[in-house]
């Protein structure tokens, strides 16, 4: 039996919002078929009050073992260092302290969404809370606990990052560490079964964006890089090889992949929906391809774009199917 | 006299404390303490305020649309937009999705759980209700959760993801849906309509919906709702945490026609909302600053969270008074006659409330995805002006939402937002006036550590903690 405990930092709770949306299995018969006991959550948990400060209190001293620790949003350090823009209440401590105190006792440490991994959105726009990370500040390495720390299994914070988290991410990645796998992580320690993709991979614009054929508003159903922001050629995520709610994606809903699983995506330094260019080119191009290249295939294949998918770039569904390959 | 403070305080999203004064087992005091701070008002200003839409629906994970949807409001209105009537039709469904999928969380896992506690063993009604809500393991949570999941396909088809999507805009929505779109959609709904009517109400909605009086109510005996309704006879839950009989509605699901649930207040008369005279007042809040309206509030920190304050939340106020609002207040707006012979109500109201909207919602979904024409066009487009203002006014789950937006030089001047549940749950004003839930608490009886009547009082408001203090 695994022992896991999930505690609610400065964040949203959209990622148990998004964790509950878990399909075939859900997500109670998943803990239950990996094997894993839930000790508390703060939202689906029945106990309150003394009940739970008895049970954090025994996590703590170590009088019951736990093997995840699962912290969902980041961990709010003001003001002045003393973590009192979240205090837990009814404890007269702060979230940050009793993080501090259960994480050393857990054999594996999870940051469930981009708040816990990096800072997210709750250190955006001047950081009004002084939100970290559990062991990132934003892109670099220490936050809450110094890059050096580890658990009590030897490895970093795990950081399952997005906002929110896909309900499969999450679920995956508590079923790997339940069944005792190595889990490979990247270089901000986000799992690579769903991290070694980008957003671009399965995207149902690539053929758009083969000939740069641009939606120039939200709505058109084009590609979305050249004028909307889109920056699912550099994002990592899975999102497109499988579907959020059913059969959704960001790119899929008609709008621009925002690096949602990255640190510091939440302050791009130009709004969200248009791509910044300089002398109309779009800077920030896909991260491991030479400038030059992109932009001679980029004019090439512009040039070379058929009828149908220049119109179709710039309407709001398809108008021009495909022309009809006939047998001989 | 003793204190008692309850908390870490679950099952309600975010944190939440309350401290209550208690004497001869009941409460004569209560104050209610929202403990996080994040500063969203704070990040917006001098942004880009298109960015209000990726922003904004991140203060909640379970309201996340209904902030989208007033950022997209209060945008439209600074840019003198109006949505098409086909993009206001579908940020209404996505909207309405959202709102009965939360319905159907709280019912399930944030308020039913308490009812399976050991402490209620010998009730008659004791081991149904261990057997259908025990937390994490009752068969009616777990069918509620795979339901939930497969309404939210809602969301896959026409917002992209949930939550968190960019799917609703000023102009209305960023997905033109088609006939496939149309057909998929109705079969997820009629899925949905089968889980409501053999599972939650055990009879047909509309029946449920034309429920007229208490007493029909009490006599419905069917499906979970029944059981709700036994135990709520049983434990005497009206008049359990009653309220004070004032309500505020924005109006919900604003469609080219108005919208689909009435815009109003009502203290026994009906009347239309002056949202003029909405005022924040900071003098129980660890906040700096007078008294406001949310165009001129500011949103100042007190590091030092010197008393008077308690609480994070500020304390709006109408006309001088504070207001309940949710689904209660939406349907006694509304004029559903159920809902206005409950009005002034406690924990069964509001519960009622809510399961008198989930059946009446569904009706609303299925009008819309009917109404659904393929080419019809879904966004009107516009630019953010230089200068400028607006409101967005919605309701969300939990109540009435309201964004006030001021441009100047083309980025974002003054942001300032007030949830549904800044009103219930809003600590003492500037007269020492208590908030909804304040009030609602005086007089409960605490009856063992527990207090299991307050939880049930403060449950009953489907209290939504990050958004009251974002």
């Amino acid at each position: 039996m695994t022992t896991m405990l999930w505690l609610q930092a400065a964040g949203c709770g959209g990622c148990t919002m998004s964790l509950l949306c878990a399909e075939s299995p859900g997500m109670v018969e998943m803990l239950e078929d990996a094997g894993i006991r839930m000790l508390w959550h703060p939202a689906l948990s029945v106990q309150t009050g003394a009940e739970v400060i008895g049970l954090l209190e025994d996590v703590a001293e170590g009088r019951v073992a736990l093997d995840i620790l699962c912290v969902e949003g980041a961990i709010a350090r003001g003001p002045g260092g003393t973590g009192r823009f979240q205090m837990l209440s009814g404890t007269r401590r702060s979230l940050m302290q009793w993080v501090e105190r259960i994480a050393p006792r857990a054999r594996h440490v999870v940051a469930v969404g981009t708040c816990a991994a990096f800072g997210g959105v709750t250190a955006a726009g001047g950081n009004p809370s002084d939100a970290v990370g559990l062991q990132y500040d934003g892109g670099l390495q220490g936050g809450l606990f110094g890059a050096e720390w580890r658990s009590r299994s030897g490895g970093p914070v795990i950081n399952v990052a997005g906002c929110p988290t896909h309900p499969g991410w999450v679920t995956e990645t508590l079923m790997l560490l339940a069944a005792g796998e190595a889990l490979a992580l990247d270089g901000y320690a986000r799992p690579r079964f769903y991290a070694d993709h980008l957003v671009h991979h399965g995207c149902p614009k690539n053929e758009f964006y083969e000939y740069k054929a641009s939606a120039r508003e939200l709505s058109e159903i084009g590609c979305m890089m050249e004028n909307l922001g889109c920056i699912g050629t550099q994002a990592v995520g899975d999102c497109n090889i499988r579907p959020w709610n059913g059969e959704g994606s960001c790119t899929r809903g008609g709008y621009p992949c925002i690096n949602c699983t990255a640190p510091q995506f939440e302050d791009p330094a130009h709004a969200f929906v248009e791509t910044p260019k300089i002398a109309g080119i779009p800077v920030g191009l896909p991260t491991d391809m030479p400038k030059a290249w992109f932009m001679a295939l980029a004019s090439l294949s512009k040039a070379a774009t058929p009828e149908r998918i220049g119109q179709n770039a710039k309407a709001d569904r398809v108008v021009v199917p495909p022309t009809l390959r006939r047998p001989k | 006299m003793t204190k008692l403070v309850v908390g870490p305080f679950n099952r309600v999203e975010g944190d939440l404390e309350v401290s209550l004064t208690v004497a001869d087992g009941v409460v004569q005091r209560a104050e209610v303490n929202a403990p996080l701070y994040r500063g969203f008002e704070r990040m917006l200003l001098g942004r880009d305020p298109r960015d209000a839409l990726v922003i904004t629906p991140r203060i909640c994970g379970i309201c996340s649309i209904s902030q989208s949807a007033a950022a997209a409001s209060a945008l439209a209105g600074a840019m003198g937009l109006v949505p098409t009537p086909a993009g206001a039709a579908m940020a209404a469904l996505i909207h309405a999705a959202e709102n009965v999928a939360d319905h159907l969380t709280h019912f399930h896992l944030f308020f039913m759980p308490d009812f399976a506690r050991p402490d209620y063993a010998g009730r008659p009604w004791h081991d149904r209700a261990v057997e259908r809500f025990t937390a994490m393991e009752g068969s009616a949570q777990r069918t509620a959760v795979a339901a939930r999941a497969e309404l939210l396909h809602v969301m896959g088809l026409l917002a992209g993801k949930w939550p968190h999507t960019l799917a609703i805009q000023p102009g209305g929505v960023t997905r033109a849906p088609g006939l496939r779109e149309k057909a998929r959609l109705g079969s997820t709904l009629r899925a949905f309509r089968r889980y409501l009517e053999e599972v939650v109400f055990g009879g047909p909605l509309e029946e449920f919906a034309a429920l007229e009086t208490p007493e029909a109510l009490m006599r419905w005996g069917r499906g979970d709702v029944g059981l709700f309704l036994e135990i709520a006879a049983d434990l005497e839950l009206d008049a359990m945490g009653r309220g004070s009989g004032r309500y505020l509605s924005y109006g919900a699901y604003s469609l080219a026609e108005g919208p689909v649930f009435a815009a109003g207040v009502w203290d026994g008369v009906l009347r239309p909302v002056d949202t003029g005279a909405i005022v924040e007042d900071l003098s129980h809040a660890w906040m700096a600053g007078p008294p406001a309206h949310p165009f001129e509030g500011q949103t100042e920190p007190d590091e030092m969270m010197a008393e008077p304050g308690y609480s994070w939340c500020k304390a709006p106020r109408l006309g001088g008074l504070g207001y309940e609002v949710g689904a209660l207040a939406r349907q006694v707006v509304d004029g559903h006659p159920l809902a206005r012979a409950m009005a002034g109500g406690g924990v069964l109201a509001r519960v009622a409330g809510r399961l008198l909207e989930l059946a009446r919602t569904q009706e609303v979904m299925e009008r819309l995805v009917a109404g659904i024409v393929p080419g019809a066009d879904y966004m009107a487009s516009g630019k953010v002006p230089r200068e400028g203002r607006g409101v967005g006014l919605v309701e969300a789950a939990r109540g009435a939402l309201g964004h006030w937006l001021r441009i100047e030089g083309g980025r974002v001047a003054g942001y300032q937002i007030i949830a549904p549940t800044t009103w219930n749950f809003s600590p003492r004003d500037g007269a020492g006036v208590p908030g909804p839930l304040e009030a609602a608490l005086e007089g409960v009886a605490v009856d063992g550590p527990g207090a299991l009547a307050v939880q049930h009082v403060v449950r009953s408001f489907d209290p939504c903690m990050v958004c009251t203090v974002h």
